[in-house]
C-alpha cells in the first residue's frame, strides 16, 4: 500500500476554519460565535487592514480572559472610524483620551484594578504607529519599564492614516506619505532605520515582544494567547496594511500583508525577556519588488527610467532581516565559533 | 437622557449605520465549473464526490458519483482519465488521483454491497436497448431510474461488450466487471443475452429504441500471406484469452498496428508465453493513437516497437517488412526498402468497424464515415430511435459511452413525455487563474502501486494496485474545489466588516449587504475562487 499520512487537511492551517478539523482546532475567527469586538457599521475605509486587525486581536483576547477584559485607545483610525458620535462600535469595555498618554491610560487602568484587588480583570491599550512610536512612545516606554500589567497592541499601518497620511517614524524608506514627496534624488521617506519598535521593546527585556501580520490569522491569534497567559508589559505589533494610504487595492489587503512576509522586509517572530524565541519562516520567499510594486506610494520607483538602485537598497534592507531573524528555512544553521 | 456622573455622550451603536449604501459591486457565491468536471466523458460531478469523500462518507461520495456513472470500478481500472490531464492542481505540483479514488469507491461498494438507488415508479413507457456494452448499460440503468420499462438484447452470451471481450483482465478483473453490472441488472431490467436484433423494422411494442451495438468488426486490410501463415484478429485473440483460453501464438508474435487494441494483444501475447512480441507500425511513436500509459506499459512489459513499418506478405514464420518514410504531411509514403521479420503469428489490430447493418432498412438513418450520425440529442434520423457510444462519432472509450448512454437517457425520457431535454444551464469555467492557491498544502500525489514488469507477464494479475483507505482520503483531499465553496470560512474570517455570516442553508454563508462595503477582500482570499464580485443593481 503506498504509504501517506491521513494527517493532511486540504488547506493545512492557513485558511481560517475547515470543515474537515474538529471545532476546538479552528481559529477564533472562524467561529460563529466569536466575539466581533468592532460591529458593523464602522467607518473604516473599504478593505482597512487595521479594522480587521484589531478584531483579531480583541476576539481572541476577549476569548482567553473570558470577557474580562477593558480596553485602551489612543487617537487615530481606529479610534475615529469606530466612535462618531453618538455610535460606537466597540462591543468591549472601551476608553479612549488623547493621541499621546494611551500606554499611561492603560498603566493607570490596571492600577486601579489592582488597587481594587480585581486582578482577574485584564487591560489591553492599543494605537496606530504614530501613537507608539512617535508621540506615545515616552508613555510606552514608561509602561515597559515600570512593569505595568499591560498588553500593549501596535497596529502599524506605516503612516499618520487618519490625518492625511503624514510620515511616521515607522514609514519605511522611499515610500511616498504626504510629507515626504515622491521628488528629487531620494524621493518618499527617508531610508534609515527608522524606529524598530519590536526591537527597542526588547531592548526593554519585557516578558513578551511579538510581530504578526493580518495574514497569518493562526499565528496571530496564538500570539494574543501567549500574550495573555502572562503578566508585565507585553508588546504585540502587527502589520495592518492600509488601502487610503498605501495606494493598494482594497482586495489586496491581506495579500499585501503576506508579500511583506514573504519578502523578509516584515519579519514575523517572538521573543521573551529580550531574547528571540521564535520566528515564522518564510515559505516560498520573493524579491521585495513584488511586494513594492501594486502599491502607489512606490509608483515613482517603477516610473521611467525605474530607481532599481533604490529598490536594492530596499531588497538589502530584507536580506538584513532574514539572516537577523534566521527566516529562510533552508538556511544552514552556522555553527558558533568553528 | 440618563448617564452615570461625568459622563456626557449615550451611546448608540454603530450597527445603525448602513455602511452597504457605500458599495458599488457586490461579492456572490458562485458555483463554478472545474476542469475535471468538463473534462469528464461521462458527466461526472467530480469535484462534488470528491468534496464528499474528503469528509471520509465514501456511501454518500459513491451514491453522487453513481448518479452519473454506473460503473466506478471499472471506470477506476480501464478509464483514461481526461479529468486528471485537466486538473487544476497539475499546475501546482501534480493533478488529483481522481481516478485512483473513483476505483476506491467502486470497490468499497463492492465489498460493502452499496446498493443503487430505486426506480421511480413505472411509467407504462418501454425501450428497447440494444448493445449491452457500457453505452447500452449505462443508458438502460438511467432510464430504468425513470421508471421506463427496459429490455436489453445482446447477441453474445453475456453483457458488457468490449469491457468483457476485449479489455484484458490484467487490467480489468471480470468479478469487478459482474458485480457492478450484476447490480444494474439487478434493479429490473429485463436482460436477453444471444438475442442478436437483425431487422429495426421488425421491432413492434416500444416507445424508444436506443442502438448501442458498438465498433466491433475488426478492420480487414489486405495483406497477401501464404496459404499456412497463421494470421488472426486481435479481437479474437483477446475475446478469447478473456474468455480462458490460451491461443497458441508461437514464439514470436508480431501485432499490427498502433492503437490501445495493438498495445493489449502484445502485452497478452507476452502472458500467453511469446517470448517476443514486437508491435510493428506505419508511423511514429509520436503519431500513434495508443494511450501513452498502454504504450509506457507494453514496453515496460518487453513488447518491442518497429516504427514505420508495413507488413508487405506473411509467410510462415517469417514477415516481410516495408520501411516507410513520412512526407512532409506526415503521412507514412513506401520507401521499397524489404527487410525480414521472424514472426511465428501475426495479429492484425487495425481498428474496427461498425455493423451498421440493423439500421440499414430503416428510413431517415444516416451513415457517415461508416458511422452512424445523430442529433444534439442523440437521435438518428429515425424519430425515437436514438444511439451512442462506438457506433456513432465518438471517440471510442468505455467513459464516452458511458456519457452518450446517460445523455441518450436524458432524451430519450423527454421524448416519452413528448417534450425537448433542456440542455444543464452554462457554467462559467472554474480557471487556475481564480485561486488563491497560498492557503493549499504542499501535497504530493499519491501514487497507486504496480507489480514488477517481470512479475507482470507471468500471468494474467492485475497490474495496477489501490489506495487504501487513508491514501484515498488524503488523495481526496488534495483537491482544490476549483470554483465551488468547500467551507474553510476565509471569507467569514477576513470580511473587516463581518457582513459574511453564518448561516444553515446552501454554502453557509450569506453577505449581509447592509453592511458590505464591496472591498472584496473575500474574493481574493477565496481559495477556491467561489465568489464573484458583479456590480451593484442599479
Ligand atoms: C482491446 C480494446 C481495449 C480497450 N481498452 C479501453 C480502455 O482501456 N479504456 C476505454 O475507455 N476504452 C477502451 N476500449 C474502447 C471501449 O471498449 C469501447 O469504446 C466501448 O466498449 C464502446 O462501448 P459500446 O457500448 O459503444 O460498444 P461495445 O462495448 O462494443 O458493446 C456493443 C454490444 O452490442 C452487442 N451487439 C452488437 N451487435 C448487436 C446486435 N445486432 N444485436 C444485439 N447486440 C449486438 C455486442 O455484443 C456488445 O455487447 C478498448 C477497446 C478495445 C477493442
Ligand atoms: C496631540 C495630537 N496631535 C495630533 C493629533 C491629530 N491626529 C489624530 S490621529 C493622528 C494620526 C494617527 O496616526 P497613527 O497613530 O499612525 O494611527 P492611524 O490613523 O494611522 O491608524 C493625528 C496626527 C491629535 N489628535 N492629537
Ligand atoms: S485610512 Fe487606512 S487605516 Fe484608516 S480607516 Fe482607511 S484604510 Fe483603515
Ligand atoms: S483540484 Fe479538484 S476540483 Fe480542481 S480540477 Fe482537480 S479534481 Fe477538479
Ligand atoms: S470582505 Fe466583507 S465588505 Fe468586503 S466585499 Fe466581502 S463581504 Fe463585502
Ligand atoms: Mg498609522
Amino acid at each position: 500500500m503506498p504509504a501517506q499520512s491521513v494527517k493532511f487537511y486540504q488547506v493545512g492551517s492557513r485558511a481560517v476554519g475547515n470543515r474537515l478539523l474538529d471545532a476546538e482546532l479552528r481559529t477564533e475567527q472562524s467561529s460563529a460565535e466569536r466575539r466581533n469586538s468592532i460591529t458593523s457599521g464602522h467607518r473604516a475605509c473599504q478593505g482597512c487592514g487595521e479594522a480587521l486587525g484589531a478584531r483579531y486581536v480583541l476576539d481572541t483576547a476577549e476569548r482567553v480572559t473570558g470577557g474580562r477584559l477593558v480596553t485602551v485607545n489612543a487617537t487615530g483610525c481606529l479610534e475615529v472610524f469606530s466612535t462618531p458620535y453618538p455610535e460606537s462600535a466597540w462591543q468591549v469595555p472601551w476608553l479612549h483620551s488623547l493621541f499621546a498618554n494611551t500606554a499611561s491610560v492603560a498603566s493607570g487602568v490596571a492600577a486601579a484594578l489592582e488597587a481594587q484587588g480585581r486582578t482577574d480583570v485584564r487591560v489591553l491599550a492599543q494605537g496606530g504607529d504614530g501613537g507608539t512610536v512617535d508621540i506615545g512612545f515616552a508613555c510606552l516606554s514608561g509602561m515597559f519599564e515600570r512593569g505595568d500589567d499591560v498588553l500593549f497592541v501596535c497596529y502599524d499601518n506605516e503612516a499618520y492614516m487618519n490625518t492625511g497620511v503624514q510620515r511616521s517614524g515607522a514609514t519605511p524608506a522611499y515610500a511616498r506619505t504626504a510629507t515626504t514627496e515622491a521628488v528629487g534624488p531620494i524621493p518618499g521617506s527617508r531610508p534609515g532605520q527608522g524606529k524598530d519598535l519590536p526591537r527597542i521593546a526588547m531592548a526593554h527585556e519585557i516578558p513578551y515582544v511579538a510581530t504578526a501580520t493580518v495574514a497569518e490569522l493562526r499565528d496571530l491569534e496564538a500570539k494574543v494567547e501567549r500574550a495573555m497567559s502572562m503578566r508585565g508589559p507585553r508588546y504585540l505589533h502587527v502589520l495592518v496594511p492600509c488601502p487610503l494610504g498605501w495606494g493598494s487595492a482594497p482586495a489586496e489587503t491581506v495579500h499585501l500583508a503576506r508579500l511583506a512576509q514573504r519578502s523578509g522586509l516584515f519579519p514575523v517572530f517572538e521573543a521573551e525577556h529580550g531574547e528571540v524565541t521564535s520566528v515564522l519562516p518564510i515559505r516560498d520567499r520573493i524579491p521585495v519588488e513584488e511586494y513594492l510594486r501594486p502599491q502607489r506610494r512606490y509608483a515613482h520607483l517603477f516610473a521611467d527610467p525605474p530607481r532599481t538602485d533604490l529598490i536594492e537598497r530596499i531588497q538589502q534592507i530584507a536580506d538584513r532581516n532574514v539572516a537577523r531573524y534566521h527566516l529562510d528555512p533552508h538556511e544552514i544553521p552556522h555553527e558558533e565559533g568553528a | 437622557m440618563d448617564t452615570p456622573f461625568a459622563i456626557t455622550l449615550g451611546p448608540g451603536s454603530s450597527s445603525v449605520n448602513r455602511t452597504g449604501t457605500w458599495r458599488t459591486e457586490r461579492p456572490v457565491y458562485v458555483d463554478r465549473l472545474p476542469p475535471c468536471n468538463q473534462a469528464c466523458p461521462a458527466g461526472e460531478n467530480v469535484q462534488g464526490w470528491l468534496y464528499t469523500a474528503e469528509e471520509g462518507d465514501y456511501q454518500t461520495a459513491w451514491r453522487q458519483l453513481v448518479a452519473a456513472n454506473p460503473l466506478p470500478a471499472v471506470m477506476g481500472r480501464v478509464c483514461y482519465h481526461p479529468c486528471e490531464t485537466a486538473c487544476n492542481r497539475a499546475q501546482l505540483d501534480h493533478a488529483v488521483g481522481i481516478n485512483s479514488v473513483e476505483e476506491f469507491l467502486g470497490d468499497e461498494a463492492i465489498r460493502r454491497g452499496w446498493v443503487l438507488p430505486t426506480p421511480a415508479p413505472d411509467t407504462g413507457k418501454r425501450v428497447l436497448v440494444v448493445g449491452a456494452g457500457p453505452s447500452g448499460l449505462s443508458a438502460a440503468y438511467q432510464l430504468c431510474l425513470l421508471g421506463h420499462h427496459v429490455e436489453i438484447r445482446d447477441s453474445a452470451a453475456r453483457p458488457g461488450g468490449m469491457m468483457r471481450y476485449a479489455i484484458p483482465t490484467f487490467r480489468l478483473p471480470r468479478y469487478v466487471l459482474d458485480a457492478e453490472i450484476d447490480r444494474i441488472l439487478a434493479l429490473g431490467i429485463d436482460f436477453r443475452p444471444n438475442t442478436p436484433v437483425e431487422d429495426l423494422t421488425a421491432e413492434h411494442g416500444f416507445d424508444a429504441v436506443f442502438l448501442a451495438v458498438g465498433a466491433q468488426l475488426a478492420h480487414r486490410a489486405y495483406v497477401p500471406a501464404a496459404q499456412s501463415a497463421r494470421i488472426l484478429d486481435a479481437l479474437d485473440l483477446l475475446g478469447d484469452t478473456a474468455a480462458g483460453q490460451r491461443p497458441q501464438l508461437g514464439r514470436t508474435v508480431a501485432v499490427y498496428g498502433g492503437g490501445n487494441t495493438a498495445m493489449d494483444a502484445a502485452r497478452t501475447a507476452r502472458r500467453l508465453g511469446a517470448e517476443e512480441a514486437i508491435i510493428v507500425y506505419r508511423r511514429t511513436r509520436e503519431r500513434m493513437p495508443a494511450n501513452d500509459i498502454e504504450v509506457t506499459d507494453a514496453l515496460e512489459e518487453g513488447v518491442r516497437m518497429k516504427w514505420l513499418a508495413t507488413v508487405k506478405h506473411a509467410d510462415v514464420g517469417v514477415l516481410t517488412i516495408e520501411r516507410m518514410e513520412l512526407d512532409e504531411h506526415g503521412v507514412p509514403q513506401p520507401t521499397g526498402e524489404l527487410e525480414e521479420l521472424q514472426a511465428d503469428s501475426l495479429v492484425l489490430a487495425l481498428g474496427q468497424d461498425v455493423d451498421h447493418t440493423l439500421v440499414d432498412t430503416l428510413p431517415g438513418v444516416r451513415v457517415e464515415g461508416g458511422v452512424v450520425q445523430v442529433d444534439e440529442h442523440m437521435m438518428t434520423g429515425h424519430p425515437g430511435v436514438f444511439a451512442g457510444g462506438d457506433m456513432v462519432p465518438s471517440a471510442r472509450s468505455v467513459t464516452v459511452a458511458i456519457g452518450h448512454g446517460a445523455a441518450a437517457a436524458r432524451n430519450i425520457d423527454a421524448w416519452l413525455r413528448g417534450t425537448v431535454a433542456t440542455p444543464e444551464p452554462e457554467r462559467e469555467a472554474a480557471t487556475f487563474e481564480r485561486l488563491n492557491t497560498w492557503y493549499y498544502s504542499d501535497a504530493p500525489e499519491t501514487v497507486r502501486p504496480r507489480l514488477d514488469a517481470a512479475r507482470r507477464v507471468s500471468d494474467f494479475a492485475e497490474v495496477t494496485g489501490k489506495l487504501d483507505a487513508d491514501t484515498a482520503l488524503y488523495e481526496a483531499r488534495r483537491c482544490m474545489s476549483c470554483g465551488n465553496c468547500f467551507g474553510c470560512d476565509n471569507c467569514y474570517g477576513v470580511c473587516p466588516d463581518n457582513a459574511i455570516v453564518k448561516v444553515p442553508t446552501g454554502h453557509g454563508y450569506a453577505i449581509d449587504l447592509d453592511y458590505c462595503k464591496g472591498c472584496a477582500l473575500c474574493v481574493t482570499e477565496c481559495p477556491a475562487g467561489a465568489i464573484d464580485m458583479i456590480p451593484e443593481p442599479d
